[in-house]
């Protein structure tokens, strides 16, 4: 069953354009990242679901009702900000209790139901301080506390773990995915961090100027990117982007710069292959094979290493390809020195080819 | 061990510019406190010896008979009853205007800045630009509209006036503080269901005492010390005590009772005197708050 639809949702500030006939439908349970680079429009998504900004032109629908002018109060959501905006002089449980008690809930029904989400959330000692009494991580929790005792369908965070350092962010990471398997309930997230984004959404929305580009699993988001832009943004360090040219026919082929790439095993669209002479063509480094492992390929090619960035478990090696710059990674364990000569290649099962002008992948 | 500084820290209390900025700073004293000093003295001189002209020499005789006096029963006018009908009456209308244009104008500031309505700006602008017209321009169309409305020469009339003419410096005090408290609290509030009222009164006055007392300050001072409006709009029963005050001291009857004068001069600064006292830091940005307006 669908949880939320939003069909043909426009946004304008002014003469500002933010959402454009965006169409989104999320399903029941469903942990739904917006990912996307700053200013492209998800707070402001996020808000139109939440009613918190009135929208310009289209319909949202929670659970199957049309919520387009309902109150926030009355859409059955909860929302977690990524500033907290916890009541500064009320106690942690005046916190999660003032939503209860704005509804009229009994007293004793809103001390059970915060004595519960406090001891999901594990902040039962917290209860009688005042927000500035307690540390990043302990107020993220609150705040989503405060979501959890409203007992919604919907949860919405924005960019819920970007103020606190690296370390509680990849716990309370867990945490968060955690409470979405016990629940069961939607989710949508905004981050910017792919990392988060990849570990834990079912479906990722990449969003670009105010709509969304692609709408797919993790997995398909980054195996096979619907367009240039979105194989770029997911990924780090980035896809290799090398320009050249398409020949189509039973065997086709990629030329960079008089090298020949052949893509017999890569899978085309449905509209097939159709030469052109400006055409992309996009490896991602942990794709690319190094040396030894490169045997057999359907494309090898010697190049020279220029800069060596080592990261721990693995190494990123810089490197000119036909004169176009090319990254790849190899092990942790392997010494790369500049100057040296190394044999690469990949499969072009792995690759991803786009189209020159459109960058619609191809 | 922990490790000392070598030798002691420097003190420089004689530098030249410390030198400049005392020298500055005990002029500008003198020259403010000298005038009190006088007042103070001369108060507490017997008219005798006021007489004999040395203004500057502290009281053979110390007596309290011009302060009882000024209080009591110095005449303003008509009547001979001091100025404590003019205090009572000036708090009579400071308490209601304080109060009623700093709630008003504290809900103006938060719809202000948290319920963006249609041509909020427009109306934030007219609202400012009103403050920068001379009010002596509305004095005269004020007084047609309070006679018109019954209200004319009453403290009901004074007090409406100093609640209009404080609104435009208050809400943009408070917009402007209001509109520094950050947006999603106001966003979270809504999520849980709190209204126009429960946010104002539940999350936004709760997290603004500083600029309550601001606006206290400013009020206080501004009103109390006002003189125009009370003799214009308050009515001859009801005027303030800075009106009654000059109606002592500009009496032309009798002879000039410079010790009285004085002390009810004294009498009459007090409030505002006892504010900046007493609010200390508050009031240093209430000055600033009012430098807005100039
Ligand atoms: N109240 C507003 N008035 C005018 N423009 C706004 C307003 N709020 C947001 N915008 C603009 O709308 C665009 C989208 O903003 P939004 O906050 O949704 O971005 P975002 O994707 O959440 O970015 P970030 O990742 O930095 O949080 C931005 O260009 C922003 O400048
Ligand atoms: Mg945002």
């Amino acid at each position: 069953m669908k949880s939320i639809e939003i069909k043909d949702l426009s946004l304008s500030f002014g003469d500002l354009k933010v959402l454009e006939q965006l169409n989104l439908d999320i399903f029941d349970g469903e942990f739904l990242v917006l990912l996307g680079a700053s200013g492209c429009g998800k707070s402001t998504l996020l808000n139109c679901i939440a009613g918190l900004l009135d929208i310009s032109e289209g319909q949202i629908f929670i659970k199957g009702n049309n919520v387009t002018w309902k109150e926030p109060k009355d859409r059955d959501i909860g929302m977690v900000f990524q500033s907290y905006a916890l009541y500064p002089q009320m106690s942690v449980y005046g916190n999660l209790s003032f939503g209860l008690k704005n509804a009229g809930v009994p007293k004793a029904q809103i001390a059970e139901r915060v004595a519960r989400a406090a001891a999901i959330l594990q902040i039962e000692p917290l209860l009688k301080r005042k927000p500035s009494e307690l540390s990043g991580g302990q107020r993220q929790r609150v705040a989503i506390g405060r979501a959890l005792v409203r007992e919604v369908d919907v949860f919405l965070f924005d960019e819920p773990l970007s103020n606190l350092d690296a370390k509680l962010r990849a716990e309370l990471r867990v945490e968060i995915k955690r409470l979405h398997q016990r629940l069961n309930n939607t989710m949508i997230y905004v981050t910017h961090d792919q990392i988060e984004a990849l570990t834990l959404a079912d479906r990722i929305a990449i969003m670009l100027g105010g709509s969304v580009q692609q709408l797919d699993t993790p997995h398909a988001i980054y195996n096979h990117p619907v367009n240039k832009y979105v194989a770029g943004f997911i990924g780090s360090p980035g896809m290799n982007f090398m320009k050249g040219a398409l020949s189509g026919g039973d065997n086709p082929h990629f030329t960079i710069d008089g090298l020949n790439v052949d893509l017999s095993r890569y899978a085309f669209g449905e509209q097939g292959v159709q030469p052109t002479n400006s055409a992309w063509l996009g490896i991602r480094p942990e794709h690319v094979h190094v040396g030894k492992e490169a045997d057999g390929l359907a494309f090898t090619h010697e190049v020279e290493v220029e800069v060596v960035e080592p990261m721990g478990a693995d190494t990123l090696v810089w490197s000119q390809l036909a004169n176009q710059e090319f990254r790849f990674r190899v092990g942790g364990q392997k010494t790369v020195t500049p100057g040296e000569k190394l044999i690469v290649g990949f499969d072009p099962i792995s690759a991803s080819v786009f189209d020159g002008h459109s960058e619609l992948r191809l | 061990m922990s490790i000392e500084p070598i030798g002691r820290r420097p003190r420089r209390v004689f530098n030249p510019t410390r030198i400049m900025i005392y020298c500055v700073l005990g002029v500008a004293a003198i020259y403010y406190l000298l005038p009190l000093y006088i007042m103070v003295m001369t108060s507490l001189k017997g008219m005798p010896e006021i007489r004999l002209g040395n203004i500057f020499s502290p009281p053979v005789e110390v007596t309290f008979e011009p302060w009882v006096k000024a209080w009591d029963t110095a005449c303003t006018g008509l009547y001979c009853e001091g100025l404590k009908v003019g205090f009572w009456n000036s708090v009579k209308i400071l308490i209601p205007s304080v109060v009623i244009s700093i709630a008003i104008a504290s809900v103006n500031g938060y719809a202000l800045s948290f319920w963006r309505f249609r041509g909020a700006e427009v109306f934030f602008t007219i609202l400012i630009f009103g403050s920068f017209i001379p009010y002596q321009v509305m004095l005269y169309p004020l007084v047609i509209i309070t006679r018109e409305l019954g209200i004319f020469g009453s403290i009901t009339g004074i007090i409406m006036i100093h609640t209009i003419f404080g609104m435009p410096i208050l809400t943009l005090l408070f917009r402007n503080y209001f509109a520094s408290l950050p947006q999603e609290l106001f966003k979270a509030a809504r999520v849980d269901g709190a209204g126009f009222w429960g946010i104002f009164l539940k999350i936004m006055v709760p997290m603004s005492p500083p600029i309550f007392v601001v606006a206290i300050i400013l009020q206080v001072t501004g009103i109390w010390n006002d003189f125009l409006f009370g003799v214009i709009f308050a009515g001859t029963k009801n005027f303030p005590m800075t009106v009654q005050l000059n109606n002592i001291v500009n009496s032309t009857q009798g002879v000039k009772e410079y010790n009285v004068n004085m002390a009810a001069t004294i009498l009459t600064g007090a409030v505002p005197l006892a504010i900046y006292f007493l609010s200390g830091k508050y009031f240093v940005r209430g000055i600033a708050a009012g430098a807005v307006k100039g």
